[in-house]
């Protein structure tokens, strides 16, 4: 009995350091957020003084609204090209059986070995190639070559476990691959869509290195990089309120989204594992 | 609205696997066929040939008059009912139904009237606006007949569709898909099956397939009293028929032969000449055995007795390499350990060559075929 009560106490002393520990960060930069002048470097937990100066400064002075523009369109186009591509490739992938199937899944897994930095060189050059330096196109060019080989990947898993009959019933339903793509598989394929849609959301949105690299007008900027580079009145003072208020600004839009597809995630990340 | 089939030496291989090794058949309109073998003797590849979801490697397919070896599936007058339904899960039942008259366009109205049709048909009306994971595995497989109604095939393919179902479900499934059948009289079906009981209800017609080669084509009961060799023999009929192997001692017709123990048989077969003293099988059905009092076929003790009800199996000890199976009927009192002899009318014995192909009977044995 006292066994089982101890067991139960530290399994939630578990979940409460995994949440504090995940948690306290944010909660302080909000708490920052809120701060301002010398307040800022008081060390206390609970909140003390509240004024929104922080949000008002960094949503009006400077650009930084448009830099949450860009990355909004950033994210969000690469979400839709990387699924456009990764569903069509993933039909191909999982359904069609052509030579050297296998030799092409394994080339698309081994883009993805390769670190940002060891190809950051040579991308630079294709996105000043393509004239597309300084611009929101290389960004998303650049994203969607290093979402692609995940986004490829797990969809064509996904793919490949939904029953083949269901296919062949279309098929003797009349209908071509792009309909049984679009009107079959995809409302099928929903968890999986939302998951790895998600996440290429949060990759592109949180992106620091490309976005500095292949940017270099406060205009053409995404919030990271805005972030980092937020300045204060002098070269000396680092404007920890209106970064703390930034950061907050830019979080929020990716808890929304998690909490919103919480449900789908799941289903998603577990789908496959088990026969349903 | 029907059409019947020709298949012309339809070849199927897989790389350098021959699965199917030129198939021949003619298949009447409006004519209800089953394919009936063992796991892996093609009979489902053949069905997709037909279908149009594998590609025929060589030889020719024709429904109606025209050749489609190269036509998609949804060109060839086909409706297809599979053995997991295959229904969309993301679809009502009324979705489900329409989504191939959308394909083709069909006016709305059409559709309407057709889905409501097939549904009134099937009884399912009740549940169109609802999702397959809400409804038993039985309204599902009438669903996904539903589905093929509404396309109004030429050819109906069913491809084991009650192997999904319990087995109180399988027997209703199965008198309803009979009906069916009566109802859209002059719409072929083609059905695919590994169940005789199955097969021997439904078919007009069987096609009994082994190893990609076809046995025997023929109605229900000419399987059953004549078949053509002993694997379609032994495979319809339960259980299985009994095979003794034998010595043809006396040719010409009815024949003789002598097991290797016991007396010699009688059985009333054509046996050419050249055949004399060659080696054979002769086999006789469970169900043909009764047990008697004077000198019978078979004499032995019975090792195990079967007792399911209505009918009794009892297999006996004869000495030879198989025991004997004798089914009786369930009332009698029979125990282990006994010495049994059993008898069973001439015309009802078989007898195959030494590669397993049955000589020619003398006699039909029942007028009634």
């Amino acid at each position: 009995m006292l066994w089982r009560y101890t067991k139960t106490a530290a399994f939630y002393l578990l979940v409460a350091v995994i949440v504090l520990v995940s948690v306290f960060p944010f909660y302080y930069a909000i708490l920052t957020s809120f701060k301002s002048g010398t307040a800022l470097f008081e060390i206390n937990y609970l909140p003390h003084h509240f004024s929104l100066d922080n949000y008002v400064s960094v949503l009006t002075t400077g650009v930084f609204v448009r830099n949450l523009g860009n990355s909004i369109l950033v994210a969000t186009s690469v979400v839709v090209l990387a699924l456009f591509l990764a569903v069509t490739a993933a039909f191909a992938l999982a359904r069609v059986s052509f030579r050297g199937r296998g030799l092409l899944l394994m080339t698309i897994l081994a883009v993805s070995m390769f670190p940002q930095i060891a190809v950051l060189a040579g991308l630079f050059e294709l996105v000043r190639g393509f004239g597309l330096f300084n611009t929101p196109f290389a960004l998303i060019f650049s994203y969607t070559i290093f979402t692609l080989p995940f986004t490829v990947w797990v969809l064509t898993t996904f793919m490949r476990d939904l029953p083949m009959e269901i296919e062949e019933a279309a098929i003797v339903d009349g209908a071509s691959p792009w309909v049984i793509i679009t009107k079959v598989f995809m409302p099928l394929m929903w968890p999986a869509l939302v998951t790895t849609g998600l996440l290429a959301f949060i990759a592109a949105w949180n992106e620091f290195l490309f976005a500095l690299t292949f940017t270099s007008s406060n205009e053409t900027r995404t919030v990271p990089v805005a972030i980092a580079l937020l300045s204060g009145a002098s070269q000396y003072e680092i404007p920890w309120g209106r970064i703390m208020a930034a950061s907050v600004i830019v979080t929020v839009p990716l808890v929304g989204l998690v909490l919103i597809f919480q449900r789908k995630i799941v289903q998603g990340l577990t789908a496959g594992g088990v026969k349903g | 609205m029907s059409a019947g089939l020709k298949l012309k030496q339809v070849k199927k291989a897989y790389g350098s696997v021959q699965v199917l090794h030129g198939i021949d058949l003619d298949i009447k309109s409006g004519e209800f066929v089953v394919f009936v073998g063992p796991s892996g003797c093609g009979k489902s590849t053949l069905l997709r040939l037909i279908a149009g979801l594998e590609d025929i490697t060589e030889g020719t397919l024709e429904i109606g008059d025209t050749v489609v070896n190269t036509l998609p599936p949804s060109k060839r007058g086909i409706a297809m009912v599979f053995q997991s339904y295959a229904l969309y899960p993301h679809m009502t039942v009324y979705e489900n139904m329409a989504f191939g008259l959308k394909l083709a366009k069909a006016a709305p109205g059409e559709q309407d009237r057709r889905v409501r049709e097939a549904a009134e048909m099937l009884q399912i009306t009740p549940y169109l606006d609802r999702l397959p994971k809400q409804l038993s595995g039985g309204q599902r497989q009438r669903v996904a007949i539903g589905r093929a109604i509404v396309r109004d095939p030429k050819v109906f393919l069913f491809d084991e569709p009650l192997s999904n179902l319990d087995a109180a479900l399988r027997v209703a499934t199965r008198l309803e898909i009979a009906k069916l059948h009566e109802r859209m009289s002059d719409t072929t079906m083609i059905y695919v099956t590994h169940d005789q009981v199955e097969a021997m209800t439904l078919a007009d017609r069987i096609v009994v397939l082994n190893y990609g080669v076809v046995e025997q084509v023929g109605t229900p009961m000419e399987l059953y009293h004549r078949p053509d060799n002993l694997f379609v023999a032994r495979f319809i009929g339960s259980p299985a028929m009994n095979i003794v192997s034998a010595t043809i001692t006396g040719t010409g017709a009815p024949a003789t032969v002598q097991p290797e123990t016991g007396s010699p048989v009688t059985i009333n077969a054509e046996v050419a000449a050249s055949y004399l003293d060659a080696k054979a099988t002769f086999g006789v059905r469970p169900e043909d055995l009764t047990p008697t009092d004077g000198p019978g076929l078979f004499t032995g003790t019975v090792s195990i007795v079967e007792k399911l009800g209505e009918v009794t199996l009892v297999y006996l000890d004869t000495g030879l390499a198989e025991p004997i199976t004798v089914k009786i009927d369930g009332d009698v009192e029979i125990a282990k350990g006994e010495t049994l002899t059993v008898t069973a009318p001439t015309e009802r014995l078989h007898l195959f060559d030494e590669n397993g192909v049955a000589f020619p009977r003398v006699s039909l044995s029942r007028a009634a075929e």
